[in-house]
């Protein structure tokens, strides 16, 4: 029996560019270049770890998001991936973490599972949720915020860093797994696997293939609700002083002044 | 008056600072009930009573240290349905998090994590949040069912109200689903005898340019002049520099000290997320077009080299 992975990807806006919100207060997915988001590179990159080490296994990329989202499967499937899910529906516009965790729980069934790896948060959200989430839904164990992974006889095992220690997991499959950066570098698509990506089945399904009700997700169904936001004013500039050979007296009596020593 | 559910973070029954925070924002909003669970649950009652517990509901059993974050979300639950309060609030750990959003799915509520603070209004506390690596500020509410809320370390003061803080048992019989995940094996993380990072009032980071391991114990003994936790880039830590639980930024620590002293470090956006809303920023950096100058209080351009021990010899002349 095939292994089947499926691995949870988010489409978002470049941390490096100018990142805003909408007139209806979700995030600007439109005034700024999007991307895979970087912290779902690593669960890619175990996803297919994983897979090299197994018999058989089969390796699919899931997104919920826009058109442009397709641009994140692309790279994932670049990167080595089987094939890919795009959940695409005007309707899911404004959906929150509780909403994302229940269409992508009902496509993760539809696709077929034995292991789901998400990445530790998304890179816009930065919630760190949906894959506890994803567990609570699915009825699975959760083994997230692995920094080691690997999978043998049906069994997921791992090591999560915590602030007081650092711990061991074991869990059987089927599980929901979310690994962190410290898992280990994600390789970099190679030419062939670019040229391979664009032949490789990319499904598209909407809320209706999933059997959702359009009530139960969008700025509708969100169970919060951001009633405004503010870029936060820019700090006054401050007081920059070149080391002449006494920069650290002068740093000293800057900390003095403002009662630090 | 509604009562409010605080989930406890505590180490055997001492109970971490965030917590104590957590019931100063709770008390805002109503009563504060707490849930403390595991060894040494009934002996965070006397603290949380100081600062306005009027309840505390423990439980302890073996299964909250042999599995994974399922037997916290099941006892919070029990505690949920036993008081049903205005509100949950839950301390904004890694763990916290994924306990808050369990809970919040179970009794269809929806959940916002990271608040930074919290008030009363009209249909139910507004959390305040940090987004976009900290260069927005929203405001939120939950809309459906009972609002779970995560709160950040350092969003509120600790203030002394004392309350009755009644101990009473709670009766929790696990799910299923509760032992999916057994933890097979805990290695206890080394104390290092500074401040907790997400608690230090001062907080030190190096960076690349602090150019080596060996290099860090420069940063450390002026974090020791000052009773400052130390910090370090994702560059530091990923040359193997600095241990990754000192991370700070968008996939390490968030910290928002009264003071933070970032030395050889430039300042990208991942890492301003986890450091940007600190009070008071010192830099130190050779290059004067680092970005971390645009966050600066104050500023010196210079070799951290040079600086830092300067600077270390100045603060211990001073102290005498
Ligand atoms: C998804 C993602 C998540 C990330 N998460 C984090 C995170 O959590 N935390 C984080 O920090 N980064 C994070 N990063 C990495 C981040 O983008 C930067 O690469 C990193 O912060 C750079 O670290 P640095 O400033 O120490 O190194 P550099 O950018 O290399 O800067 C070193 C600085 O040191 C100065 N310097 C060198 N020598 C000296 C000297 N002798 N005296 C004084 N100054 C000197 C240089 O002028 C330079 O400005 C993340 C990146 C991604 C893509
Ligand atoms: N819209 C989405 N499409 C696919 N995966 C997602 C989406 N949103 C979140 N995820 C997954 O859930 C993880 C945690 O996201 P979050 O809880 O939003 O921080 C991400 O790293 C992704 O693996």
């Amino acid at each position: 029996m095939s292994l089947r992975i499926v691995v949870t990807v988010k489409y978002v806006p470049d941390a490096t560019g100018d990142r805003h919100f909408a007139d209806d207060l979700t995030v600007d997915r439109d005034g700024v270049d999007g991307l895979l988001s970087e912290l779902d590179e690593y669960a890619v990159e175990q996803a297919l770890r994983i897979a090299e080490a197994a018999d058989a296994a089969e390796v699919t990329v899931l997104t919920i998001g826009p058109e442009d989202a397709k641009d994140a499967l692309r790279k994932a499937l670049s990167m080595g991936a089987d094939k890919a899910v795009h959940v695409e529906d005007e309707e899911l516009h404004g959906t929150d973490a509780i909403g994302t965790s229940l269409v992508l729980a009902k496509a993760i069934e539809k696709a077929g599972y034995d292991l789901v790896i998400s990445g530790m948060a998304s890179t816009d959200g930065a919630m760190g949720v949906v894959p506890a989430l994803l567990a609570e839904r699915l009825g699975v164990p959760q083994a997230t915020l692995l920094s080691e992974v690997s999978v043998e006889d049906g069994t997921v095992k791992g090591r999560r860093d915590g602030d007081a220690a650092s711990e061991r997991l074991q869990a059987r499959l089927p599980a929901v797994v979310s690994v962190t950066d410290q898992s280990g570098e994600a390789r970099y698509p190679s030419f062939k696997g670019i040229m391979a990506a664009k032949k490789k089945p990319v499904e598209s399904w909407d809320l209706a293939d999933l059997e959702i009700d359009t009530e139960e997700v969008g700025l509708g169904g969100a169970s919060t609700t951001v009633e405004a936001a503010a870029e936060r004013p820019a700090r006054a500039a401050g007081t920059i002083v070149r080391d002449e050979g006494e920069g650290g007296k002068q740093l000293a009596e800057f900390l003095a002044s403002q009662k630090f020593i | 008056m509604a009562e409010v559910l605080v989930y406890v973070d505590h180490v055997d029954g001492a109970v971490r600072k965030p917590t104590l925070e957590l019931l100063t924002l709770a008390r805002r909003i109503g009563e504060p009930v707490a849930v403390a669970l595991g060894g040494g649950a009934a002996d965070t009652a006397a603290t949380l009573a100081e600062h306005g517990t009027v309840k505390v509901l423990t439980h302890d059993a073996a299964e909250y240290a042999e599995y994974l974050v399922v037997p916290k979300v099941d006892a919070l639950q029990v505690a949920y349905e036993r008081v049903s309060p205005a509100a949950v609030l839950v301390p904004s750990s890694a763990e916290g998090k994924e306990i808050a959003a369990r809970l919040a799915l179970r009794i269809g509520s929806g959940i916002i994590t990271d608040a930074i603070d919290l008030e009363a209004g009209d249909e139910g506390p507004v959390a305040t949040q940090s987004v976009f690596a900290a260069s927005f500020v929203t405001k939120s509410r939950v809309s459906k069912g009972t609002p779970v809320i995560t709160v950040k370390p350092n969003s509120a003061a600790v203030e002394a109200a004392p309350a009755a803080g009644t101990v009473e048992a709670l009766a929790v019989s696990f799910s299923e689903k509760a032992t999916g995940t057994k933890i097979t094996g805990r290695t206890a993380r080394e104390s290092t005898g500074r401040p907790e990072l997400t608690e230090a009032a001062i907080v030190l980071s190096g960076g690349r340019g602090v150019g080596g391991a060996e290099n860090f114990a420069l940063i450390e003994t002026l974090a020791d002049s000052l009773g400052a936790a130390v910090g370090a880039s994702r560059a530091a830590v990923d040359a193997g520099w600095y241990p990754h639980t000192n991370q700070v930024g968008q996939t390490g620590k968030s910290v928002s000290p009264q003071l933070y002293i970032a030395s050889g470090i430039s300042g990208a956006i991942q890492h301003r997320a986890g450091m940007q809303t600190s009070k008071t920023i010192v830099a130190i950096n050779k290059d004067a077009e680092a970005p971390i100058f645009d966050l600066v209080d104050y500023g010196v351009v210079g070799d951290l080299f040079e600086v830092v021990p300067q600077l270390t010899e100045e603060i211990k002349a001073r102290k005498g």
